[in-house]
């Protein structure tokens, strides 16, 4: 039986990305866990997150999760939401500072207070609802998904990639930045597909039958 | 196109039963909870929110059952209300399933709860739910926060409350005008718009929808960044479908 990992840090609620992995595959085994060896053994790993990201760092530190971390992005199919897109950056300005895993190309930057729309109303933040996804590239995750596509958002700080071969889709709120990057067996958005309703839940299920092939 | 406009269902729960009062009177029974949630979902919904309107320490479990049930097969934002006072009832609730807790009362008693919130789990995950009255009337209107259903005055001016909870560490603010909720007279557009001009988050505007005009006001005249109805969506009137169409006519962007 497949096994995926999500990885529990301690930094919240994970009954919803797991709920909806169950809905959308119930044939598989599904541990949330802060065991190393069980995501070792996990055939898939999805590394959410939510809070600030210097917590989150520290609590993967605490727990000795870092390794085995950065041993699953080069390995199996792995699946980050929110905070795990961004850590996977070089840097992030969010609380003066703080070095990423530096698995993909470029730096997590906070949303000016100051932008504004196409028709001058003020943008607000976070970046909080239902916006679209405009595909760059094909790729198996998007299988079923239309193009531009909503999902859910919420996050006051954005992906700026330095490696445009890193981005699989893109979004606009005053700035455009990198909503979904891709490598290999990466795949990291930073919408939330467990809570964007049947958009969300076809990239999980994609996911799940993924053998982490680009 | 870009962020859509949120429309949000909203159910009242009393008893682990969803209910809508008027005016806090004549409460109706509107049903089981998963299924108007299962409901309001296949019609779109952007969010839902979960009032607990008894929020007596015995519904506090009814309703942390009641979250665990939705959020099993419901998969969109929830944001549930109503008696949310410590570290340890939000994260009570975001453990069963929630995204987000609207916080009120709790806010004014210690508004420093907001901050120690947000802090510990991110301010995504807190609403600031005001309940405003107008006292003022005139070229400078005024409105002032009230508690228990639209019954204590605090004395709080709602504009200078808005903006200061914005600087606490609210992430979003759910504004309910205590003179229109259950009237069907439309949102307290001034209101909304003083508030949502003031403050960097996100505004819901809430209380007194009665027809799809009224939704279409609270973005273009009261620039909510969404909207908050329940009885016209309870009781069969209109559908979030319809609404939805409703918007785009006036082109509003709305998930489809």
């Amino acid at each position: 039986m497949k096994t995926i990992a999500i990885i529990d840090y301690g930094m919240g609620n994970l009954r919803s990305v797991h709920k909806a992995i169950e809905h959308v595959a119930p044939s598989v085994k599904v541990h949330v866990t802060s065991d190393a060896d069980d995501i070792r053994q996990a055939d898939s790993i999805v590394f959410p997150g939510q809070g600030a990201i210097r917590s989150c760092f520290a609590a993967v530190d605490a727990r000795g999760l870092r390794e085995v971390l950065l041993e699953a992005t080069k390995t199996k199919p792995f699946l980050g939401i929110c905070l795990g897109l961004q850590s996977l950056y070089e840097y992030s300005e969010e609380g003066r500072g703080v070095p990423g895993l530096s698995v993909f190309a470029g730096r997590v930057r906070q949303f000016s207070h100051n932008g504004s729309d196409a028709n001058g109303r003020a943008l607000k933040v976070p970046h909080m609802g239902w916006n679209q996804v405009h595909q760059v590239r094909a790729h198996p995750l998007w299988n079923g998904v239309d193009q531009g596509a909503r999902f859910y958002f919420v996050h006051s700080y954005y992906v700026e990639s330095t490696n445009e071969r890193e981005v699989a889709g893109f979004t606009d709120y005053g700035v455009r930045f990198t909503s979904v990057a891709a490598h290999a067996n990466i795949f990291a958005l930073q919408c939330h597909p467990e809570k964007s309703q049947k958009v969300g839940l076809r990239v999980l299920e994609n996911f799940v039958h993924w053998d982490g092939s680009g | 196109m870009g962020l859509a406009i949120r429309i949000i269902p909203c159910l009242d729960i009393d008893g682990g039963r969803v209910v809508k009062g008027v005016r806090f009177v004549d409460i109706r029974d509107a049903g089981d909870p998963v299924e108007v949630a299962q409901r309001y979902d296949e019609q779109g919904a952007d969010e839902i929110t979960f009032l607990d309107i008894t929020a007596s320490s015995d519904d506090r479990d009814t309703m942390v059952s009641v979250v665990e049930a939705v959020a099993s097969t419901v998969f969109i934002p929830l944001t549930v209300g109503g008696g949310v006072r410590s570290n340890d009832d939000v994260r009570r609730m975001l453990n069963a399933g929630a995204d987000k807790v609207a916080i009120n009362t709790a806010a004014i008693v210690n508004p420093g709860f907001v901050k120690v919130a947000a802090d510990h789990f991110g301010e995504q995950c807190i609403v600031v739910a005001i309940d405003a009255k107008q006292v003022e009337y005139g070229d400078c209107p005024r409105w002032e926060v009230y508690t228990h259903g639209g019954r204590n005055a605090t004395g709080i001016d709602a504009l200078e409350w808005a903006t200061k909870m914005d600087e606490y560490g609210a992430g979003e603010i759910l504004l309910t005008s205590m003179d229109r909720d259950g009237t069907r007279d439309g949102f307290d557009l001034t209101l909304t718009r003083t508030i949502s001009d003031a403050v960097n988050v996100p505004v819901i505007a809430s209380g007194g929808v009665g027809g799809l005009d009224d939704l279409v006001a609270g973005v273009v005249d009261g620039h909510a960044d969404a909207v908050l109805a329940a009885s016209i969506f309870h009781f069969g009137e209109f559908t979030v479908a319809q609404a939805k169409e409703c918007m785009m006519q006036h082109h509003i962007d709305v998930r489809l």
